[in-house]
């Protein structure tokens, strides 16, 4: 092996050293970029909570009692609030709306009540879970007392009847003179029990 | 671009015992091997027999869809075969065929002697098989295999899933790992290996979309193994992430789904347009028209694309806000894909064009993913998307853009590269039977779809009403013909491997890269000493 030849040798053997210094530097960042995108796909969770609160996007109400704090009550416009309910599969209840829909002015109380009956042998465990539409009403729909608050526990055959609070904000839109509020109920008996 | 090669095979010996000079024989060469051209002919291979199994599935769903009403199969077998089909066909043939490809060519298009990490290389092909292997005996499990869609849409994965999500999850996730380090290896392999004097400006076109593919894989596959973990702790471990009764939203899976789902759509398109961006320059004989616009267009395209995932969710009830922004983004995406077709076009235009089965595949990509970018563009205008969302019209869209988009090209790139993986010219009147076959029944498989949506047709159905009947029968026939075609493919790559005409070092004249200068077949070691670019 000649002198040059030697040398060649070994400046390849350090550039290797180099080359594989650079690998391990591109590879070590690209991962972060994996863990960081994995993070980031969890991280959508609350931040389209977050988004969803701010805009009212989507109908979701708040699931926290507001309080009263309306200035007034514009008497100039009145807007009807019409109630639905669903029950998800799986939930033999009865359960309705007793007024398929009142008229309110902005910044006016109102209370409203449901019936909901256990047509089973079983104790069930209900929930049920509020919408908005126009999902932009959302945010201007204030819930001051509401039993989707809380769990709805029944025993067999056992019915109730529940209350709900509310008042529209006086600054709900111009443009919207209907808000439909529906409720979806499930069975979460599995749930509350582990 | 000039190349001086010297690329001298019988300097081996002076690297001592770094390399495997010796090829293991029998089974444990291809366990073992951390070769870039054996796990290159792996992933083909694979991705082919995938995408042989996938095809008999759409066959299945073809033949129960030959004549309305129930002939064949069950529908919650029938809704298996949709699912599966889709899965097997994403993640099994295009993705696996794309990083075959890669395996294959860019540690020769950039000059190194082999991926920067080759054991790596090994392990994200050999867990492939296992991911596929979990997928596929759901079939023979009590509960059957996934029936919920491959957008695996909670509530259908989760509340109402047969049981499989187990399966399914584990699955995916396997073949996002392999995806992942697939990815990696080829961003690692572009950035560090690149032969001296190949600025990235100077990398051959194949070269920069697979770049930008990987990045995309990088960054929204690990979205995606989120997304699959979730619906897994929401089916089996009482999480709610997307179960309204415990304050979760299903809307939300469909937008964490979709902002994995268009960048993936991206990442089996943009190496097609690598592929096609090399075989019609070396069939005009002509440079490829605008190289760096097309690097620009391809870079604009990836990024557009993590910005308009909720267009596959307009019927969602979004804002009229949401609605507009999304369509015009998604609009924008059509002026740097135009900027490709028409660089194309402007590549062919005066070239002195010659029609070997390469270029063929490549003009038909041309102008029939071209069909596919237009029903694209229907369907991304909200207000008739609320129209043609779910039918017909959205299976002939994405079969266009995959099947006559990515498919064809990756056809367009095996012929143009296989005497040089295996040192044999191929059957040409076979390879001229294999295009035209396939040319005439994908556009009968895959054109009527198109009246079949804009009449109202839904998609994912084993059955329909009668005034449907026709077009069905004629998609049915066009159906079986193509997957019929693609055994003339399979015959011919077996031929050309055992023999045939002996293959220049460069079969095509107007071929242009460093794959070139080796001689046909590859020897197993390549450019050990980089070549130099000037």
């Amino acid at each position: 092996m000649t002198n040059g030849e030697s040398q060649n040798k070994l400046s390849k053997q350090a550039q290797a050293k180099a080359n594989d210094a650079s690998v391990n530097k591109t590879v070590k960042k690209l991962m972060l970029i994996v863990f960081g995108m994995f993070g980031f796909g969890f991280a959508m969770v609350p931040l389209y909570d977050v988004f969803c609160d701010i805009t009212g996007l989507n109908g979701k109400t708040s699931n926290v009692a507001a309080s009263y704090n309306a200035a007034s009550i514009d008497t100039d416009r009145t807007i009807t609030v019409q109630f639905l309910t669903r029950t998800a599969k799986g939930i033999p209840w009865q359960f309705e709306p007793m007024i398929n829909e009142v008229k309110v002015h902005p910044g006016e109380r109102k209370v409203v009540k449901f019936y909901a009956k256990n047509e089973s042998v079983n104790a069930i465990v209900g929930q049920a879970v509020p919408s908005v539409s126009p999902g932009r009403a959302a945010v201007y729909f204030q819930k001051i007392e509401c039993f989707c608050f809380n769990n709805q526990p029944l025993k067999a055959s056992e019915d109730v009847e529940m209350g709900l609070q509310f008042y529209v904000d006086l600054d709900l839109p111009e443009d919207v003179s209907t808000i439909t509020l529906s409720y979806t109920l499930y069975d979460i008996t599995s749930a509350v029990d582990s | 671009m000039t190349t001086d090669v010297i690329n001298d095979q019988s300097e081996h010996d002076s690297h001592g015992g770094e390399h495997h000079d010796h090829k293991m024989t029998g089974l444990k060469r291809w366990l073992y091997t951390t070769n870039h051209k054996d796990i290159g002919s792996m992933y083909l291979w694979f991705s082919f027999i995938m995408f042989l199994t996938g095809g008999v599935m759409a066959l299945v769903i073809r033949a129960e869809l030959f004549q309305p009403g129930l002939q064949i199969v069950e529908p919650d077998f029938f809704n298996q075969m949709t699912t599966v089909h889709g899965l097997i066909m994403v993640f099994g043939a295009i993705m696996p065929a794309f990083t075959g490809l890669a395996n294959w060519m860019l540690p020769m298009m950039v000059g190194a002697p082999d991926m920067a990490l080759p054991r790596l290389n090994n392990w994200s092909f050999w867990i492939l098989p296992f991911a596929f292997a979990i997928l596929l005996s759901s079939f023979f499990m009590e509960s059957g295999a996934p029936n919920f869609g491959w957008t695996f849409y909670a509530p259908l994965s989760t509340t109402y899933s047969n049981g499989s999500t187990a399966f399914f999850v584990f699955a995916v996730h396997i073949m996002g790992i392999s995806s992942i380090m697939g990815a990696i290896n080829i961003v690692v392999t572009i950035m560090n290996m690149r032969a001296p004097g190949m600025t990235y400006m100077k990398m051959p076109l194949f070269v920069w979309t697979f770049f930008i593919t990987a990045y995309l894989l990088i960054a929204v596959m690990p979205v995606l193994a989120g997304t699959v973990t979730m619906v897994l702790t929401d089916t089996y471990f009482g999480t709610s992430f997307f179960d309204a009764a415990g304050g979760g939203d299903p809307v939300m899976f469909q937008h964490i789904f979709w902002f994995f789902g268009h960048p993936e759509v991206y990442i089996m398109i943009l190496p097609a347009f690598g592929i096609v961006s090399t075989t019609i320059p070396a069939f005009s004989r002509k440079k490829l028209f605008g190289y760096s616009s097309m690097v620009y267009a391809t870079a604009s395209i990836a990024f557009l694309s993590f910005i308009v995932w909720a267009h596959h969710m307009f019927t969602t009830g979004m804002p009229l806000f949401g609605e507009l922004f999304f369509m015009y983004c998604t609009m924008l995406i059509a002026v740097p894909t135009g900027v490709k077709v028409f660089n194309w076009a402007a590549t062919m235009w005066r070239g002195s064009i010659s029609f070997e089965t390469p270029m063929l595949f490549s003009i038909a990509f041309v102008i029939l993913f071209t069909i596919g970018g237009f029903s694209g563009l229907m369907l991304a205008m909200t207000p008739v998307d609320f129209q043609y969302h779910d039918t017909y019209f959205v299976v002939a869209h994405f079969h266009y853009v995959l099947v006559t988009g990515a498919l064809f090209s990756i056809f367009a790139g095996a012929y143009y590269w296989l005497p040089k993986w295996t040192g044999y010219m191929y059957n040409d009147t076979l390879s001229k039977w294999h295009f035209w076959c396939s040319l005439i029944s994908v556009n009968l498989l895959f054109f009527p779809m198109h009246f079949l949506g804009l009449a109202g047709m839904p998609r994912r159905i084993p059955d329909y009403a009668l005034q449907f009947a026709d077009f069905n029968k004629w998609v049915s026939i066009g159906g079986f013909a193509f997957g019929i075609s693609q055994l003339i493919f399979l015959v011919l790559v077996i031929k050309c491997i055992k023999g045939g005409e002996k293959a220049p070092a460069k079969p095509w004249d107007g071929a242009e890269g460093l794959e070139w200068t080796v001689p046909s077949p590859a020897p197993y070691h390549t450019f050990e000493t980089p070549p130099k670019i000037d």
